[in-house]
C-alpha cells in the first residue's frame, strides 16, 4: 500500500473524532467542576422572568418553508453545475470553448427562469402581499 | 502531484525509520502523522478562534474609544482563557421542555462540521490536511452542518427566543448558500478544477495573478462571497439568528456553560475557516504580491506565514463590519440574498464563463501586459 492511499479521508475522520472527543472530554470536566443544584424555576424555558405559556413547537410563518423549497432548486441546480465547471477549462482549452458555453449558458438560463418566476410571484418578497398574488393569478 | 504531509514526508529518510517504528504498518502511521498534525491544526484553530473573541472585544473597545479587556495577563491577552474556565465551571442547565437528546446533539454538530473544514484549508501550496479533488464541494457542503447545528440547537431549546432564532438562522444560511456556491463556481471555472490544490496553483506568481484580479466579474465575485460568507456565519450586520436586542440570545437562548462555549467557539473558527477559504480562493493562498525568492525560511513555512497574516486581515475586516454597520430585517436580509446577491452572482458566473471562451482562459493582466 502506498501513503496515496491514506490521503483522502482518513485526515477528516480524525479531525471529525477530535471533535468529538473534545466534546464529551469537555463535558466530562463540566461535571466534576460545575456546581448541581437543579430547581423547577431554574431549568424553565426563558422568557424574560414571565412563566411561559404553551409550547415553541407549534405552527410557523410559511415563508421559511416557501425559501426552503426555493434553496433546494437551487441548490441542485448549482450542485449539477459543478461538474460542468470544473471541466470547463479543459474544454475551453481543446477548442471546444463555444459549445461548451452554449450548453452552460443554456443550463444557467433554467435557473434564470427558476428565479424570475419566484421574483413574479412575489416568493421572493419577505411579507407576501395579496394584492401581488391575486395580479398573478389572474 | 501529491500534495499531502505523508507524502511529503515519504520522500525523507526518517520517513523509513518512522515505519520500522510502527513495525511497518504504513496505514498506522499514517494515522499517527495525521493525528499529530491534526492536533497542531484544531490547537492553533482554538486559540485562533479563542483571540477572535479576544481581538472582537479589543477592536470594538477601539472604535468605541474604549479600554476593552486588560486585566488578565499583558494587555488582557489571556481574556479568553479565564472566560473558558469559567464556563467549564458554570452549572449546567436544560430546560425541561427541551428535547434532551437533540439539545445535546446540536452543540456537537456545530464544532464536528466546523473542526471537519479543517481538513481542506490550504495553509500553503504543499501543507493541506486533505487535498480533495472535490475540495471547495466537499467544505460547502460539510460546512451546512453548522447550519443544521443552528436549528437543531433554537428548536431542540423549545423555548420561544429560540426557536424564533433557530428557524431565522436556518433560512439565513441557506439562502446565502447559493451566492456563496455560485462565486465558488465562478472560481472553480477559472481554476478548472475543485481542487485547492489545483485553485492555488493557478494564483502563483504576481498579485496579477490572483484570481480577484483575474477579470472584472471575479473581482465583484469576491465581495459577493464576502457578503454571503458574512451573512453564513452569522456575523453582524447579518446577526439575526441571535441578534441580542430583538432575540435575547436566539438559538443559543438556552445553553449555559461550556455547551454555549462550543457554540462560540464554532462560529470563531467557522469565521477563520470562511476567510481563509477567501484568501485560497481569491486573493492567493501563500502567495506574495510581489515576486521575491526568500531564501532564509523555508517556502512552506512563508506561505503559511502569508496565509495566516491575510486571513487575519480578513477576520479583522469582518470585525471591523460588525461594530460598523447596523443590523438588517428579515425582509431586508431576504432580498439582499434573492433580488441582489443571487441575480448578481449568476451575472459573475456568466461573465467569469464568456470571458474564458472569449480570451482562450487568459487573465485581465495577460491582455494588457501580453501573455507569458
Amino acid at each position: 500500500m502506498t501513503p496515496a492511499q491514506f490521503d483522502g479521508l482518513m485526515p477528516i475522520v480524525i479531525l471529525m473524532g477530535i471533535a468529538v472527543v473534545m466534546f464529551f472530554g469537555g463535558h466530562f470536566l463540566t461535571v466534576l467542576l460545575s456546581p448541581k443544584k437543579p430547581s423547577h424555576l431554574k431549568s424553565m424555558p426563558y422568557e424574560c422572568g414571565e412563566i411561559p405559556v404553551g409550547s415553541a413547537w407549534s405552527s410557523f410563518n410559511i415563508r421559511f418553508y416557501v425559501v426552503g423549497l426555493i434553496f433546494i432548486i437551487f441548490d441542485v441546480e448549482s450542485v449539477l453545475m459543478f461538474p460542468v465547471a470544473a471541466i470547463f477549462r479543459e474544454l475551453v482549452d481543446m477548442g471546444h470553448g463555444g459549445y461548451a458555453l452554449i450548453i452552460f449558458l443554456s443550463f444557467i438560463s433554467v435557473l434564470l427562469e427558476g428565479i424570475g418566476y419566484c421574483w413574479k410571484k412575489g416568493d421572493l418578497d419577505w411579507v407576501k402581499s395579496y394584492q401581488v398574488s391575486l395580479k398573478n393569478n389572474k | 502531484m501529491n500534495q499531502t504531509i505523508v507524502s511529503y514526508l515519504s520522500q525523507y529518510e526518517f520517513y523509513d525509520v518512522l515505519l520500522n517504528l510502527f513495525g511497518n504498518n504504513q496505514g498506522l502511521l499514517a494515522f499517527a502523522i495525521y493525528l499529530i498534525v491534526a492536533l497542531v491544526v484544531v490547537g492553533f484553530c482554538a486559540t485562533v478562534g479563542g483571540l477572535g473573541t479576544y481581538a472582537e472585544r479589543k477592536i470594538s473597545a477601539d472604535l468605541q474609544a474604549r479600554m476593552g479587556p486588560n486585566r488578565v495577563g499583558p494587555y488582557g491577552l489571556l481574556q479568553f482563557l479565564a472566560d473558558g474556565v469559567k464556563m467549564l465551571t458554570k452549572e449546567d442547565i436544560m430546560p425541561y421542555t427541551a428535547d434532551k437528546f437533540l439539545f445535546y446533539l446540536a452543540p456537537l454538530l456545530a464544532l464536528v462540521g466546523v473542526f471537519a473544514t479543517l481538513a481542506v484549508l490550504p495553509w500553503s501550496s504543499g501543507f493541506m490536511m486533505a487535498d480533495l479533488n472535490v475540495g471547495v464541494f466537499y467544505l460547502i457542503a460539510i460546512s451546512s452542518l453548522v447550519g443544521l447545528a443552528v436549528f437543531l440547537g433554537g428548536y431542540a431549546s423549545n423555548s420561544k427566543w429560540s426557536m424564533l432564532g433557530g428557524m431565522r438562522g436556518a433560512s439565513q444560511i441557506i439562502s446565502y448558500e447559493i451566492p456563496v456556491t455560485l462565486s465558488v463556481l465562478a472560481i472553480t471555472l477559472l481554476a478548472g478544477g475543485m481542487s485547492f490544490g489545483t485553485i492555488l496553483s493557478h494564483q502563483e506568481g504576481t498579485i496579477v495573478n490572483w484570481f480577484i484580479f483575474h477579470n472584472p466579474f471575479a473581482f465583484i465575485a469576491f465581495f459577493v462571497y464576502g457578503i454571503g460568507a458574512m451573512a453564513e456565519t452569522n456575523r453582524a450586520p447579518f446577526d439575526l439568528p441571535e441578534a441580542e436586542s430583538e432575540l435575547v440570545s436566539g438559538y443559543h437562548t438556552e445553553y449555559t456553560g461550556l455547551r454555549f462555549g462550543f457554540f462560540a467557539l464554532a462560529e470563531y473558527i467557522e469565521v477563520f475557516v470562511v476567510c481563509g477559504v477567501g484568501t485560497a480562493l481569491f486573493l492567493g493562498g501563500g502567495n506574495l504580491p510581489f515576486n521575491i525568492s526568500i531564501d532564509i525560511i523555508p517556502t512552506q513555512f512563508a506561505q503559511v506565514v502569508i496565509f495566516v497574516t491575510k486571513t487575519c486581515l480578513l477576520y479583522y475586516v469582518v470585525i471591523w463590519a460588525r461594530w460598523t454597520l447596523p443590523r438588517l430585517r428579515v425582509d431586508q436580509l431576504m432580498s439582499v440574498c434573492w433580488k441582489y446577491l443571487t441575480p448578481i452572482a449568476i451575472f459573475n458566473l456568466v461573465g467569469c464563463a464568456i470571458w474564458l471562451v472569449m480570451f482562450n482562459g487568459k487573465s485581465l493582466a495577460d491582455l494588457v501586459f501580453g501573455s507569458h
